[in-house]
């Protein structure tokens, strides 16, 4: 009877909304808070000037680059959805941010140069020359009809998260409905990120073509602030928007959902014969992970500056798996490690500032040669350390539970024996 | 009693080979039913049939009081409606504790926004402990499943299938690969569970059918080739024939 009552309390102590049965996410979060902080007061714009602008924009960029992995992992490393298009969904999102930029800053420096003239202008003229400036260099002076609403913050702000929505729900549920999985839907979603790249590329796509959107880092009507500070602001925003959206992943893979999208991972048809719409998790998945995608990247490209469609080429949302499967799938913060190690290790290296390996012969030249390291690292990985970076906290989680010598690990006879359990 | 499952002149062939044929077969509530057959006879591809996984060529398949068509159906709706299955292989979730695998299949809303609010209350840790007891499990709850042992697994299974509360078992090969012991534990928790539901029990073994002591239906080449009682179906020529007496 004491042992019944034992068990009870046992399986009756509920995993706890977030905190206390997870400690990882206190350690996640605390680390974040520490970093944001600690990036701040050795900034130039609020602190003693340690880290300069361009470092701190690396720094918020990667923090973004860290947001959309979090989302790779939730789609792939716990629904099983391996997406190579993910970084598409990004793009999208830093589009949509870097019309209305673009836009209110034209806006403002057709409405100057304009105000000289003798005759006030109409809003048909100052349109026009926004126009002409925007699209100048595609040889083009009319908007076209997807700047429909680049006029209004809130109305692109809702096209951060409704365009990479929409697509990844409509691109979804095609595919999940045929019952596309494994490679062929990665192959699927390389195809539908070349297309849009494509198609970006042509310069009447609406979108500058190949020039891209330009002068992002620029906030329309406060061109008086310096960088200094704007790049924090986002830095901030970034931090906000990566933690948020750590516990927003936290929330989804822990509890009953995460239960159930791992089950699909693993085996998609036993999950429908327990009765769960397999169809309809991914569906919600994906596009959750898309919509994550669009924020991280409308945070992204503001501190880059710049966007063009070679940010969407297929490359990188492959180069987005790589991180993941190095940090460690299946795990949240594996997906963060992953995504702030390589690329910034990537940004070290093809920044010129890794030393050159002379061989005599041959001088290795980390520019050119840092893919094929990420390359043989990732082979490396996947062969050899399945767990990536994250699998090295479980060697220390073993380390501190491992109490249990010559105990049996299962009372059932037939139940794995420890000796078995070490083959 | 009423009829809970009709399936009625189902044929379906695989690039040309006909697994099943003409396959006519019904079962009551509450009723166990064991379904014996050569290898190849087509006892697997039924079940495929019945829970959506493969569609027939012909024929029609009805379900419950108001004679549903099950062949419009996905799986999952097919599984939500009240048919459970038990594959041949155990397939459990083994990156996943007992408790969460038993959880998982405890009857609740199955949709992912339905899922995604939901909480375990007290009554359902109760119920996934009252079956890890039925089971044999209670001890392990809160081990991976994967760490069990292949009967253990098969248990675990047959756990989740009891936690769907489905109105009609499908258990393929139940007892494949267990002990003496392991089989007749097995043999009680399907006969208990037969009082509450319909249950067909595809096997190979005739010591465990007999001992399920239920009518008997044997497949051969995607057919009916007898039904009745154990006794009955093993003293027909035919089935000494293909499959007794080989
Ligand atoms: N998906 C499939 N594709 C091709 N042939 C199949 C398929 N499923 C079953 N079969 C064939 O149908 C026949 C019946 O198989 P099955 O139902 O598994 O038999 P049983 O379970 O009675 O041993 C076998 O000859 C098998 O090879
Ligand atoms: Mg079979």
């Amino acid at each position: 009877m004491a042992e019944t009552t034992l068990s009870t309390q046992r399986a009756g102590r509920k995993p706890r909304f977030l905190l206390a049965d997870n400690a990882s996410v206190l350690i996640f979060m605390g680390l974040l808070a520490l970093f944001t902080l600690g990036v701040t007061v050795l900034s130039e714009g609020f602190g003693i000037g340690v880290i300069s602008t361009s470092f701190v924009k690396t720094l918020g960029k990667t923090l973004c680059l860290c947001l959309v992995a979090l989302a790779m992992d939730l789609v792939w490393g716990y629904c099983g959805i391996l997406s190579l298009g993910h970084m598409a969904f990004f793009g999208l999102g830093g589009y949509a941010i870097g019309m209305w930029l673009m836009y209110a800053r034209t806006e403002i420096i057709v409405t100057e140069s304009l105000a000289a003239a003798a005759l006030p202008p109409t809003p048909q003229e100052i349109s026009d020359g926004i126009a002409a400036q925007i699209f100048g260099v595609v040889g083009a002076s009319e908007f076209p009809p997807i700047w429909a609403f680049a006029h209004s913050l809130p109305l692109q702000l809702a096209a951060v998260v409704l365009v990479p929505g929409l697509l990844a729900l409509v691109f979804g549920w095609l595919a999940f409905r045929s019952r596309v999985t494994g490679v062929y839907l990665s192959i699927l979603t390389q195809a539908m990120t070349l297309a849009l790249s494509l198609y970006l590329f042509q310069n009447d796509s609406g979108l500058r073509g190949n020039n891209g959107l330009s002068g992002l880092q620029n906030l329309p009507g406060l061109g008086d602030v310096p960088q200094s500070t704007v790049s924090l602001w986002f830095f901030w925003a970034s931090a906000l928007a990566l933690g948020l959206g750590y516990l927003l992943c936290v929330r989804v893979v822990s509890g009953k959902f995460g239960s159930v999208i791992r089950a699909i991972r693993d085996d998609e048809s036993r999950a429908r014969f327990l009765g769960y719409p397999v169809e309809g998790y991914k569906l919600f998945i994906f596009t959750l992970t898309a919509i994550l995608a669009g924020i991280a990247g409308a945070l992204y490209y503001p501190q880059a500056g710049i966007i063009n469609p070679a940010e969407i080429a297929p490359i990188a949302s492959i180069y987005l798996a790589v991180w993941v499967a190095i940090g460690g799938r299946g795990r949240l913060y594996g997906a963060v490690i992953g995504a702030a190690f390589v690329s910034l290790l990537s940004t070290w290296f093809t920044g010129g500032q890794a030393p050159d390996v002379s061989l005599g012969f041959y001088t290795i030249q980390w520019v050119d040669w840092w893919t094929v390291l990420l390359g043989l690292s990732f082979v490396a990985v996947t062969l050899f350390a399945p767990k990536g970076i994250g699998g090295l906290f479980d060697l220390i989680a073993d380390r501190r539970h491992q109490d249990r010598h010559g105990a049996d690990l299962g009372p059932e006879p037939g139940a794995l024996r420890e000796k078995e359990s070490q083959v | 009693m009423s009829t809970l499952l009709e399936v009625s002149g189902v044929s379906v062939s695989f690039d040309g080979f006909r697994a099943i044929n003409n396959l006519t077969f019904q079962i009551a509530e509450r009723e166990m039913r064991a379904v014996i057959g050569p290898n190849g006879a087509g006892k697997t591809t039924f079940m495929d049939i019945v829970t959506g996984k493969t569609r027939p060529d012909a024929g029609q398949v009805l379900w419950g009081e108001k004679s549903q068509s099950l062949l419009r159906m996905s799986e999952s709706r097919i599984a939500q409606a009240g048919i459970g299955r038990k594959f041949q292989r155990p397939t459990v979730f083994e990156d996943q504790t007992v408790a969460e695998n038993l959880m998982l299949a405890l009857k609740k809303k199955r949709g992912p926004l339905a899922v995604l609010r939901f909480r375990a209350s007290a009554e359902d840790r109760e119920r996934v402990e009252q079956l890890a007891g039925e089971i044999g499990l209670n001890a392990a709850l809160h081990r991976k499943s994967g760490e069990l042992s292949h009967g253990q697994k098969q248990w675990l299974e047959i756990g989740m299938l009891l936690a769907q509360e489905p109105r009609l078992l499908l258990v393929d090969e139940p007892a494949a690969g267990m002990t003496a012991a392991e089989r007749e534990h097995t043999t009680a928790l399907l006969v208990e569970a037969a009082k509450t539901r319909a249950v067909v029990v595809i096997e190979h073994d005739m010591e465990f059918v007999r001992r399920l002591n239920c009518k008997v239906t044997v497949l051969h080449e995607g057919s009916v080739l007898a039904e009745g009682s154990i006794d009955h179906v093993t003293s027909d020529e035919k089935v000494i024939e293909v499959y007794l007496g080989r």
